[in-house]
């Protein structure tokens, strides 16, 4: 319990190498509790790897702890255990089994065998509060894998949270998500934060001008910049190598209105959801 | 539609009429009718759906394919045919083939134990299932899976068969353990005796099914699923799923093991064919046109094959073999979820077009699958709409 308190995610010196490829490249990166970091920067820059690294994918040098507890070298179900908890940049659920059975599964990991091989009774108290949290109690007894594919991110972060994860690492969670499923993805995120540490992988610039706390780049296996949303758009660095020019700096800056500029793509959506 | 399979989950009410049915079925119409001659039979096709009750588990739950399930069939059936061999065999003496082909004067120590009911009973059970944890543990933690363990496991039935043929002096080699006359003090000559041992093999079949129901609708039998499917995600959950497969085979070992004993008591030998490749490869042909996944399916597709097999070789001994493979060919083909989908498939086709089951059938707030795609493709920043393509 004592560890929870200031638990956050300290990386050292972090560095992962795939045949001589380092993809990570001496990363140090502190994200405190109750934080919601952004990690974005072109495709290569070695997010999803530093992900890979902290959940015990792959292997890698330096350090990670969390909550005072090292990670490196752990094995990935040990590392969830600890309360990390993950996404895929394709929602990984069971299809095959329901919303329930799927959060039920995600509750159970610290479960004997006694009540392994009980059938489930009811909803577990946990399961119930995730499954209003990320709104799908209607959907309780159905297949995931009928879910629309908003819910099954949702279904997705809702085992996070049953897996009564610490540490949420959410890779590209938005990706392919309607614009009205986005906002609802956000507040999910501040909602669940609040005594959570959470790092997001992510590209669409629009959710994180809304939703991010903190925001590190990355360029090829290092940190390029660090800090609020409006640090890291005005560093020059930043604008260079992850926006092009400055010119598309300047477009970006005037879109960081708090009333969304015209979605071009809003109408298709009507139109589709009519049909 | 696999879904519902794996989801189906009928009342206790009906649960009990179905076993009910199916004792009613195996130990009071069954040998009411058929000769004693096919009860013989369907002792033994009983014993295969034994096993097939196992693979079900295994491989339609866990996805583990095991071709090789042969082994612990024959670690079952050896021990329980040592027994009764010696059982046979007057203090002082040996058995039979021992004194044609053996080069020993006593019975060789690893044979002793086996004289004792006591030890050999519960090795045919436990033994295989040892072995199999032992070997899941090694196996399962090195991420060994889908053809690569399927061959391994191919590869031990015959390693297996090869080593008990070359053991001749010991174990009987290709004629096996033969002429096995009784039965714990019973002569299996006498047809009272017979149907005794058929009516074992039933309750043996009917108690490894409710088994296999409570291990399927248990907490673990959903994670047993759920392993099957996303294996790196439960493990991104904090499972360990090596140990979880490791389960699901070990007891399916065990249930090898039984139908081993048992088949050693209805057909009163075991040798090595029976416990090779081809038999192997047999039982999950069975399996597959039962329809895997489902409770029932393995145990029906199981003795059904294995009848059909008997009848249509009595009369057309060539073209059985053709036969065999043209039929997994189609269900693969046409029924991945074997005969047992049959139903449900058909229910489906009946109401026409209107409910297709892929959509999501209450009101959501969100569109089909496809818009959001193309809206957030055409909303984000260009550094997005890249990202999305390349990953």
């Amino acid at each position: 319990m004592t560890d929870q308190i200031f638990a956050g995610l300290e990386i050292r010196g972090l560095r992962v190498a795939f045949d001589g490829f380092v993809a990570v490249d001496g990363v140090d990166l502190s994200v405190p509790r109750g934080d919601i970091r952004f990690l974005i920067g072109p495709n290569g820059a070695g997010k999803t790897t530093i992900v890979d690294a902290v959940t015990g994918l792959v292997r890698a040098t330096g350090s990670v702890e969390f909550g005072e507890q090292q990670l490196l070298g752990l094995d990935v179900h040990k590392i969830a255990r600890l309360g990390v908890g993950r996404t895929f940049q394709t929602a990984t659920i069971f299809e095959e089994l329901t919303v329930l059975q799927n959060l039920d599964i995600a509750a159970g990991a610290g479960r004997g065998a006694r009540t392994l091989l009980r059938r489930r009774k009811g909803v577990p108290e946990s399961v119930a509060r995730a499954l209003e949290t990320i709104g799908l109690t209607e959907h309780i007894g159905k297949p995931a894998g009928v879910l629309a594919h908003g819910q099954k991110q949702w279904l997705e972060i809702g085992m996070l949270l049953v897996q009564d994860a610490k540490l949420l690492l959410l890779d590209e969670p938005v990706a392919g998500m309607s614009a009205d499923e986005r906002d609802a993805t956000g507040e999910l995120l501040g909602v669940i934060a609040a005594d959570r540490t959470v790092v997001i992988v992510e590209h669409d610039m629009e959710f994180l001008r809304k939703y991010a706390r903190t925001v590190t780049v990355l360029h090829a296996g290092k940190v390029l910049s660090e800090g609020s949303v409006a640090d890291v758009q005005a560093d020059p660095k930043v604008q260079e190598v992850y926006l092009g020019t400055a010119a598309d700096a300047a477009v970006a800056e005037a879109s960081d209105d708090p009333a969304r500029p015209a979605d071009p793509a809003e109408p298709a959506h009507t139109v589709n959801q009519e049909a | 539609m696999k879904a519902a399979a794996v989801l189906g989950r009928p009342g206790p009410v009906r649960t009990a009429l179905g076993f009910g049915l199916g004792a009613l079925v195996l130990l009071v119409v069954a040998p009411g009718v058929l000769s004693d001659f096919r009860l013989d039979l369907l002792g033994k096709y009983l014993c295969f759906a034994i096993v097939a009750v196992g693979i079900g588990l295994a491989w339609g739950r866990g996805g583990m394919l095991t071709l090789g399930q042969g082994v612990f069939f024959g670690l079952g059936a050896y021990p329980m045919a040592m027994y009764l061999k010696l059982a046979e065999t007057p203090e002082g003496k040996l058995p039979d083939f021992m004194q044609l082909y053996g080069d020993a004067t006593t019975l060789p120590t690893w044979w002793v134990p086996f004289r004792s009911a006591a030890v050999a009973l519960p090795t045919t059970i436990l033994l295989p299932m040892v072995v199999a944890f032992g070997l899941g543990s090694l196996v399962f933690r090195r991420r060994v899976r889908g053809p690569y363990f399927a061959i391994l496991s191919q590869a031990l039935a015959a390693a297996l068969a090869i080593f008990i043929v070359g053991q001749q002096g010991t174990t009987g080699g290709t004629n096996g353990l033969t002429d096995i006359r009784s039965f714990f003090g019973y002569d299996l000559d006498d047809p009272a005796n017979r149907k005794l041992v058929y009516v074992i093999v039933a309750v043996c079949l009917l108690a490894v099914l409710w088994i296999s129901r409570q291990l399927a609708q248990s907490r673990y039998g959903e994670l047993l699923v759920a392993v099957r499917d996303g294996e790196e995600r439960v493990r991104f959950l904090g499972y360990d799923p090596a140990l979880v497969k490791t389960v699901a085979y070990t007891v399916a070992a065990g249930m090898a093991g039984l139908a081993g004993a048992l088949f050693v008591c209805v057909v009163h030998a075991i040798n090595p064919a029976s416990i090779d490749i081809v038999p192997s490869i047999a039982f999950v042909i069975g399996v597959a046109v039962g329809g895997r996944t489902s409770l029932l399916g393995p145990a029906l597709g199981a003795v059904a094959v294995t009848w059909a097999q008997t009848t249509l070789s009595e009369q057309y001994p060539a073209t059985w073999s053709y036969l065999q493979g043209g039929l997994f060919i189609v269900v693969v083909a046409f029924l991945p979820n074997g005969l047992a989908s049959l139903p449900a498939l058909l229910r489906r086709r009946r109401p026409g077009p209107p409910s297709t089951p892929d959509e999501p059938t209450a009101p959501v707030s969100t569109s089909p699958p496809a818009s959001p795609v193309a809206a957030a493709a055409a909303t984000a920043a260009p550094a997005a709409t890249v990202s999305e393509v390349s990953s």
